[in-house]
């Protein structure tokens, strides 16, 4: 549950001397710590970049780039980007309700954010397909207006708006719940309209959460690829994803030109994470030089 | 303060949850082996769920009766080239039975089986064959007869993609070998009519099932090109609503079997590996293959389902495009035909 969220600052209420930690057990945490990462994240992805070590850079850039993988490129940075900034204001409203309101079934809507999180990517894909095909039950009134909601990429965008929500939503739950409502009242009693307080008190201090939220939402999409394959219609130059063209490669055995475009994949997301969190640290900062 | 109290109290300590992890990973290392019982992996494709299921249990009996022991027969299903290349990258299969020569030609390459795998067994190593043909809407009402009609503009086909899906591969090969008949081999206007032909495609899906789903239950598209067991599979489960098209001429397909040496020798499994494979070619074996729809290579059971098969001229892979080898060199790899397909300049 999000009360146990407790901070190091909780921790460190102890004085404390040079070199001695108060939580125990630094060595054998941090040993434990760097051990899980190395053989679960850091030797993984070295292997990716080992993989693609044997091709020749002319080899390599005329794989990565050529024009089938570019538009991939396109679908997936561009889709998962979309996706992500919608559910950053969707989840931020569902966040805000969940916290805020007390109402029936307040307690079955919360766990039933978290599905997407659970539900096989699969099951997910199918069932979305079969949702929003033109045979579908939302499909036959999207297709009567003109939109293909499934095999395009808008259907690419249901299934990543659906994969990424429960990210934004979980990261801003928390930090709704520890706003000061004292901050509020002081706006008000100020004589600030609820508008006003909500965009200059509130949104401010839920920004760093939210980039972050959508930071993860937007990774998540980027890598998604079991519920995507089923909407998409992997049309070639149109509707195929990245995660598509490794698997393209991998089922002829191109275990080369597949690491190397997963290795383009990585450097970008790396990049782009990167720069998300730099800019919530940034924030983050603004909003402390405020208070 | 919660997270302190917790740490404090004695039983957690993580060296304590160590120890007992360890433990907990010796003691199942130590219950999980049955010296008596042998195990066998079956690494196959898609489409033989159904005829594996119960061909196994043949072959539990039978070795049962020859040799008083007991097998184990764990058996794996998913697309052939994602099962070869999970053997490459380390799957324990003792057998593969999968839909392409050239998917099991992939894992001879690394060295798990010696190059000329298919000559140690009849029939170019294939138990049983099968062919492609069309799965149209009740009464056809598109009016598809052969090759020709699906690259008709007013038709729209539903076949998976030949980059991820063996079966795809067939499809692709059947339809250029109709085509080289038909133009008298001027490879150009087979190309346009490949091209013709791709353009009604609306989605391509990895993967052989998700065609059929897509075509059945999605009810996109008015043909479906499949293996032809499938077909008279889900005629048998969906009699009123699609039926069959047989075309002039189709390939036929070899889907192809083999002990996967490495494997088996450092288990010690060759012996079952071997008459695992040969019982497939025993009458019970070709008996089972010729119900769940597939075409004995045995000629004597060929002849006893006959009446199930439709009438068709099939070619071979040899035949028309020299081997797996060169078919995948020329059409699928990158830059080759397929590509050819969709990314005209």
């Amino acid at each position: 549950m999000p009360t146990s969220l407790a901070t190091p600052a909780d921790a460190v209420v102890a004085p404390r001397r040079i070199n001695q930690r108060v939580i125990p057990g630094f060595g054998l945490s941090m040993g434990i710590t760097m051990a899980y990462l190395g053989l679960l994240v850091i030797i993984p992805l070295a292997g990716v970049f080992l993989g693609s070590l044997g091709m020749t850079w002319e080899h390599f850039w005329n794989t990565v780039t050529s024009r089938q993988v570019m538009a991939s490129y396109r679908v997936s940075f561009g889709v998962s980007f979309a996706a992500a900034l919608v559910n950053a204001v969707f989840g931020l409203l569902v966040a805000w309700i969940l916290v805020r309101y007390r109402f029936p079934g307040r307690k079955l809507i919360d766990g039933m954010v978290d599905l997407p999180f659970a539900l096989p990517t699969a099951v997910a894909g199918i069932a979305l397909t079969a949702l929003y095909a033109r045979t579908g039950w939302i499909g036959q009134f999207t297709y009567f207006i003109g939109l293909e909601t499934a095999y395009s990429k808008t259907g690419i965008f249901i299934a990543l708006t659906f994969i990424g929500l429960p990210f934004v939503v979980r990261t801003l739950q928390p930090v709704i719940e520890d706003l000061d409502p004292e901050v509020e009242e002081a706006a008000a009693s100020l004589g600030a309209s609820r508008l006003r307080a909500w965009f200059t008190i509130i949104l401010p201090a839920l920004i760093p959460a939210l980039l972050t939220g959508f930071a993860l939402a937007f990774a998540r999409g980027l890598g998604e690829y079991g519920s995507v394959i089923f909407i998409s219609g992997n049309m070639p130059l149109r509707t195929e994803i990245t995660p598509l063209i490794i698997v393209k490669f991998l089922e002829q055995y191109q275990y080369a030109e597949a690491t190397a475009v997963a290795t383009v994949m990585l450097v970008v997301s790396f990049l782009l994470l990167l720069f998300i969190n730099l800019l919530q640290r940034w924030t983050e900062s603004m909003g402390q030089a405020r208070r | 303060m919660k997270v302190i109290s917790i740490c404090a109290r004695p039983k957690a300590t993580p060296i304590r949850l160590l120890v007992l992890l360890a433990a907990s990973i010796l003691l199942g290392a130590c219950t999980s082996r049955d010296s008596d019982r042998l195990e066998l992996l079956n690494a196959s494709y898609d489409p033989t769920r159904e005829f594996y299921a119960e061909f196994n249990r043949a072959f539990i009996h039978h070795w049962h009766e020859a040799t008083g022991q007991r097998v184990n027969i764990n058996q794996s299903h998913g697309g052939s080239g994602r099962q070869a290349r999970a053997v490459i990258d380390g799957l324990d299969a003792d057998v593969v039975t999968l839909a392409l020569a050239a998917d099991i030609d992939a894992i001879a390459e690394r060295g798990l089986l010696p190059a000329h795998w298919q000559s140690r067994l009849p029939a170019n190593s294939a138990p049983y064959q099968s062919t492609l043909a069309f799965l149209v809407r009740q009464g056809n009402p598109r009016n598809i007869r052969d090759w020709d009609d699906l690259a008709r503009p007013d038709v729209q086909v539903i076949t998976p993609n030949p980059k991820t899906s063996g079966v795809a591969r067939w499809n692709y090969l059947a339809a250029w070998g109709w085509a080289l008949e038909a133009f008298d081999g001027d490879e150009a206007r087979v190309l346009e009519y490949i091209r013709r032909l791709f353009a009604n495609v609306p989605v391509l899906d990895t993967a052989a099932r998700g065609a059929s789903t897509t075509f059945i239950e999605r009810r996109i598209g008015d043909v479906l090109i499949n293996w032809e067991n499938e077909l008279l599979l889900a005629i048998q489960r969906f009699p009123s609503t699609h039926e069959i098209v047989v075309p002039s001429m189709s390939i036929l397909a070899e889907p192809t079997v083999a002990v996967v040496d490495r494997n088996v020798d450092r288990k010690g499994t060759r012996a079952l590996a071997e008459s695992y494979l040969e019982f497939l070619y025993s009458d019970i074996g070709q008996n089972l293959a010729g119900k769940h729809f597939f075409r004995p290579s045995n000629p004597l059971f060929l002849q006893k389902y006959d009446h199930q098969y439709p009438k068709l001229r099939l070619f071979t892979v040899e035949e028309v495009f020299g081997g797996w080898g060169p078919a995948n060199a020329k059409h699928f790899r990158d830059g080759g035909t397929f590509d050819q397909v969709y990314l005209r300049p």
